[in-house]
């Protein structure tokens, strides 16, 4: 077994830009990948992810700016062959050659040399390692979405690249298959330590794997930061309406005292954990599952919920485990509470309901 | 219906009896269309790659002539041809009208378009996202190439055949500029035609029958090895 000590690479990018038609559909001043980090980079279609991802893996060229990889600026022509042999790409549609599942996984080791012996060795441990070993003399064409999918992983890993770039690997599978592979992948990936860049557009798939998540957005990165600082606060509207920020209010803070800001919507007054000073412009966000909501008669008593209004449900969506609703307090309010909830206060359009919040659970952004 | 059965009778007999005037018309047409075959890969596979992958100012118009070359009447090509190497014609002083090498010439005009026509189709059809996948796994740009017609490896042998059918059947500009003169230019296309206008049937139909035994034969190995390779 090959057993060597992890290269640790890290890939940046300076004045990046890339051009279509006379249209800048990319535009990164500075960008670093840390060496043994996994960063996702999320955003809407068409907001330069996986032009992004090519210019990093060397596999198309930017209309200007610099790509480096352990700090070394890459040249165009060979010099860019042999930086790119020190990675892999893992692409959306496995893109297997018209060749056994075996061939697939040794084609890239014999463009980059590999001794024979230990590209077996490689092929196979890899195979294995994703599930597929049973599959080595397949077509390609004979196998199902997930199996072609794993076949491709292996051929990456097989390389064992000191970076991997995924562009959205996970996306035409199925749910559970995506489930179960996303696990699978996960773990090779805290094994092996190898500096990753995955392109997604699904949240959970950023939160599961990566240390840090970069937004981009038109082509420019809104937001680089670990999960939970994206997720739960979003610097910018474009990114909390991105990463699904929640509920989204504009409003202004009415009155500062000592870290409670009151804030003044279109028709409520809101009360958040803020500093901001009387007179900031603020999108409110808050998150679905942070808004309670109760049955009328059961709600008296006094709560730390700083914020408590009577509204009237506008319509209710079920959405598996739990259920969306969307209740009319003076404003518009989604909440999501669990299927046994929803049974138990009998909800239904109409029903009027007490919805209730902390002041903690929002994220306020200053509004430009 | 009696000129039938005597052609044929005839046509079994020439076979049987392995005739050497019609093995020899025979054997210049495979040389004839082979070597004008072969070459026409040689210039087709690598024009038609590079219109299949490349970007470039004045690619549609580059690839409506290769289009339209495909559909070229033989005869018009068998004229530019003869005048070209005409005696006082540009290319006069080789003095090789009239003989097989005019003729693989003419040829190589009509199959080559063909050839590169079908490449160019064969590599367009790949998903464009391969070229960067093979890319990523450590190609170089020659690797990539080699790769990309090795997927393409089905249409590719179509190409093959298209080139071959057309050149091997085509009569009128292995006539023009070949002269269909005996023992010399004489092919099966030109042989046919002359024995036919000599009210010859029975030879004409015993040259028909072997010209189709050979084209079945040779689309019969390329099928072959298309359909295997399918299998792989």
């Amino acid at each position: 077994m090959t057993n060597r000590s992890v290269v640790t690479t890290n890939v940046s990018a300076s004045n990046l830009t890339n051009v279509y038609g006379g249209r800048t559909v990319l535009d990164i001043p500075s960008l670093e990948v840390k060496s043994g980090e996994v960063m996702a980079v999320i955003g809407p279609n068409g907001s330069g992810k996986t032009t992004l991802l090519f210019d990093l893996a060397l596999l198309t060229t930017p209309a200007t700016g610099t790509i480096s990889y352990s700090n070394v600026p890459v040249k165009t022509g060979y010099q860019a062959l042999q930086v790119r042999r020190r990675t892999a790409t893992v692409f959306q549609e496995p893109l297997l050659l018209a060749a056994s599942v075996y061939e697939n996984v040794m084609q890239g080791l014999k463009l980059r040399h590999v001794a024979d012996n230990e590209a077996k060795q490689r092929t196979l441990k890899w195979l294995d390692r994703f599930g597929v070993s049973a599959l080595v003399k397949r077509a390609p064409r004979t196998l199902s979405g997930g199996e072609a999918k794993r076949v491709s992983l292996a051929r990456a890993f097989a390389l064992e690249p000191e970076v991997l770039f995924l562009d959205e690997p996970f996306t035409a599978l199925d749910s559970p298959t995506r489930q179960t592979l996303l696990e699978d992948f996960d773990s090779v990936l805290r094994e092996t330590k190898i500096t990753t860049v995955i392109v997604t557009h699904d949240r959970n798939e950023a939160l599961v794997i990566a240390q840090r998540v970069a937004v981009l957005i038109n082509g420019k990165l809104h937001q680089l930061g670990t999960p939970q600082q994206v997720f739960n606060y979003p610097v910018d509207e474009e990114v909390a309406e991105f990463v699904e920020a929640g509920n989204i209010l504009p409003g202004t803070v009415m009155v500062q005292d000592r870290g409670l800001a009151l804030i003044k919507t279109d028709k409520k007054e809101i009360e958040a954990v803020s500093n901001l000073p009387a007179g900031t412009g603020v999108i409110v966000c808050l998150r679905y599952e942070d808004v309670t909501l109760m049955l009328p008669g059961q709600s008296s008593g006094i709560t730390s919920a700083r914020n408590r209004f009577i509204g009237k449900v506008v319509k209710t969506f079920p959405l598996g485990a739990q259920v969306r609703v969307t209740v009319d307090a003076g404003f518009p309010v989604v909440s999501l509470i669990t299927l046994r909830s929803w049974e138990e206060m009998g909800l239904a359009a109409g029903s009027e309901v007490v919805v209730t919040f902390k002041a903690s659970s929002i994220h306020l952004i200053q509004h430009k | 219906m009696g000129l039938l059965v005597d052609g044929l009778k005839q046509a079994f007999l020439l076979l049987i009896h392995w005739d050497r005037q019609t093995m020899k018309i025979a054997s210049l047409s495979l040389l004839v269309s082979g070597s004008a075959t072969l070459i026409s890969l040689l210039l087709g596979i690598p024009l038609g790659t590079f219109l299949g992958l490349k970007h470039f100012r004045g690619k549609r118009f580059v690839a409506s002539l290769v289009n339209t070359g495909m559909g070229a009447p033989p005869v018009v090509i068998g004229l530019v041809v003869t005048i070209f190497l005409w005696r006082s014609g540009p290319l006069g002083i080789l003095h090789i009208l009239y003989t097989p090498a005019a003729m693989i010439i003419a040829q190589v005009i009509i199959a080559f378009p063909l050839v590169a026509g079908f490449t160019m189709a064969a590599v367009q059809q790949l998903d464009p996202k391969l070229r960067l996948q093979i890319m990523a796994l450590g190609a170089s740009q020659t690797q990539m190439i080699w790769l990309i017609l090795r997927e393409a490896r089905l249409p590719l042998l179509a190409a093959i055949m298209a080139g071959f059918g057309a050149v091997i059947s085509e009569v009128g500009a292995s006539m023009m500029v070949g002269g269909n003169i005996t023992n010399q230019t004489r092919v099966m296309t030109t042989a046919i035609v002359g024995e036919d206008s000599k009210g010859n049937f029975s030879l004409a139909i015993a040259l028909s029958i072997l010209l189709m035994i050979i084209v079945y034969l040779v689309n019969l190995l390329l099928t072959w090895v298309q359909q295997r390779s399918r299998n792989a």
